[in-house]
């Protein structure tokens, strides 16, 4: 008896779920969309520069680094790195330093540990924590008022200053009021729940609208593009921190539904914690590494000179995920308890 | 009386001054005595004056080493580099204490640590306890002088990046944006990493295989 058809040989896998590495990043572009629209809608023209110099910084730092090896900008891994770096920054921030941030994050976050699938730390937080080193007062100064009259004619004074150059003296006085966490540290003001659930606050273009985030989180666990486990974590353990501390003392600590509302944490919680190359893979590696930056973020903002830290704990959490990947390795199927 | 140390074959003079300045460059090649290297070098003075401290301690205590070389018992020889080197350390802190006691001040606690720089008990331990002097202080010398280069450069990089001035002159236009970071330890680190990369690409040293995809 002969074959028909002829058999074809391939290595293993046979079975593919069909996702990819681009299909994973495209959901994260779609989650995004909705908190991207929303800060251009708060903060106008500024806003959409600072998302699109973001954005196109990576890329071209992408296509230069990567000249020559595998990564193509096509995977869509740089688009999502620059539209996150770009949330995480405040509007009114000079244009040079958003290039020049988008640059750091794609060459020392991650064409020096070996590009795509080998960044330690999250690419598009390196960049922001080069920018908050090198150059703390545009980076603690340029807020933006909410919804501003003129947002969408005027650019404020500050972005277009030239390369390398600082931004005129008081160019940042003049702008606008803090952020909540900043009113809440050093003014002792508490914003109402109802602004900062759905963001009609002043602060990074993408720690405003906590609700918007939250959705496009969800949709991300929903699509499974993220472990939900890691969003989770953080934020039961932040709630739970909070919930305690203002039981205790409500005067000294702020409440939970502030503390999970303001600032970075629901971009951080669902957008950067989850990058799925600098985190835990098990399922109780993941809960612990949740936990440690759940943790980090109440130590940092309650008890340091910052008013918000989670950019500081998912990089931590970051470092330490290689350690709890070790901690909480499987044992193989049928080897010896003990294991290494 | 105990053995003597055991000698090295010679190389020629120009040869052992030259290994120390690029190809066997203390900071670039070798990454020795990097402590002092990230932690002073964040302005342009700063880091000339550690480097030629630790330039001027490694080529005297190299000479009399070198001189010493059959007299030093091996078995207490660490003991006795130290106790060499430390009376160098010990004049050289007191001479820039007398001479700057601004840039005393600012190193603080690095110039009575030369002591512990393994750059100069590392070129001891190889080279100067078993060459003759001339060959020792040449060698001290290029060792130095690479050291000095290095550190100035990195120096000078910083205070430029993070204070827009070298020297304590500003130079940068006066609208230029400091980057703070440069003047931070991160920055020491930046800028070193940037230096070896540049010395390796200039050196021409093939990429690690395996590296990259």
């Amino acid at each position: 008896m002969t074959l028909r058809a002829p058999l074809t040989i391939e290595p293993a896998p046979h079975v593919h779920a069909g996702t990819s590495v681009a299909w994973i990043m495209l959901h994260v572009v779609i989650a995004l969309i909705p908190a991207c629209v929303f800060a251009v809608y708060l903060f106008g023209l500024a806003a959409l520069l600072t998302l699109l110099v973001a954005t196109l910084s990576c890329l071209a730092a992408e296509r230069l680094l990567q000249r020559g090896s595998a990564f193509t900008l096509a995977d869509g891994s740089a688009l999502v790195t620059g539209l996150i770096y770009g949330l995480t920054l405040p509007p009114a921030l000079p244009l040079w330093m958003v290039a020049m941030g988008g640059f750091v994050a794609m060459a020392i976050g991650k064409t020096l540990f070996g590009g795509l699938g080998s960044n330690a730390f999250n690419p598009a937080l390196v960049g922001r924590v080069f920018l908050q080193a090198a150059f703390p007062a545009a980076m603690t100064g340029a807020w933006l008022t909410p919804l501003a009259a003129e947002r969408f004619v005027t650019l404020p004074e500050a972005t277009l200053t030239g390369p390398f150059l600082a931004p005129a003296s008081g160019s940042y006085d003049a702008l606008t009021g803090p952020t909540p966490l900043g009113d809440w540290k050093f003014a002792g003001g508490e914003t109402s729940t109802f602004d900062l659930a759905l963001g009609f606050t002043s602060g990074s273009l993408g720690e405003t609208s906590a609700l918007l985030l939250l959705l496009g989180g969800l949709y991300l666990v929903w699509v499974k593009a993220a472990n939900w486990r890691i969003p989770a974590a953080i934020l039961l353990t932040v709630a739970i921190c909070a919930s305690l501390l203002h039981g205790i003392d409500p005067q000294r600590y702020p409440s939970a539904s502030f503390m999970l509302l303001s600032g970075g944490l629901m971009l951080g919680a669902w957008f950067m914690a989850t990058d799925p190359v600098a985190s835990p893979l098990s399922a109780a590696g993941c809960w612990i590494y949740g936990l440690v930056i759940g943790l980090l973020v109440v130590l940092i903002r309650l008890c340091s000179g910052q008013p918000e830290g989670v950019m500081y704990a998912i990089l931590l959490g970051n470092a330490l995920s290689p350690h709890i990947d070790r901690w909480t390795q499987p044992r193989a199927y049928g080897a010896a308890g003990g294991g290494s | 009386m105990a053995e003597g140390l055991q000698e090295v074959a010679p190389t020629t003079g120009a040869e052992q001054f030259q290994a120390g300045l690029w190809r066997q460059n203390p900071i670039l090649v070798q990454a020795l005595g990097m402590c002092p290297v990230l932690a002073v070098s964040n302005t342009a003075v700063n880091a000339l004056t550690m480097g030629l401290a630790t330039a001027s301690v490694l080529l005297a205590s190299a000479l009399v080493i070198s001189s010493l070389r059959r007299i030093i018992p091996a078995q207490v020889r660490l003991a006795s580099f130290v106790l060499v080197i430390a009376t160098f350390v010990t004049v050289t802190d007191m001479l820039i204490e007398a001479i700057a006691i601004d840039v005393h001040r600012a190193l603080g606690a690095f110039i009575p640590l030369i002591v512990a720089n393994c750059l100069i008990l590392g070129r001891m331990e190889a080279h100067a306890s078993r060459r003759p002097p001339g060959a020792a202080a040449l060698d001290a010398l290029g060792m130095g002088g690479g050291f000095v280069l290095c550190l100035l450069t990195l120096g000078s990089v910083r205070e430029l990046l993070g204070n827009g001035s070298l020297f304590g002159m500003t130079v940068m236009p006066a609208a230029f944006e400091p980057w703070v970071v440069m003047l931070l330890p991160g920055g020491g680190f930046f800028a070193l990493a940037g230096l070896v990369l540049l010395g390796r690409w200039l050196s021409g040293t093939p990429a690690r295989k395996g590296a990259g995809p």
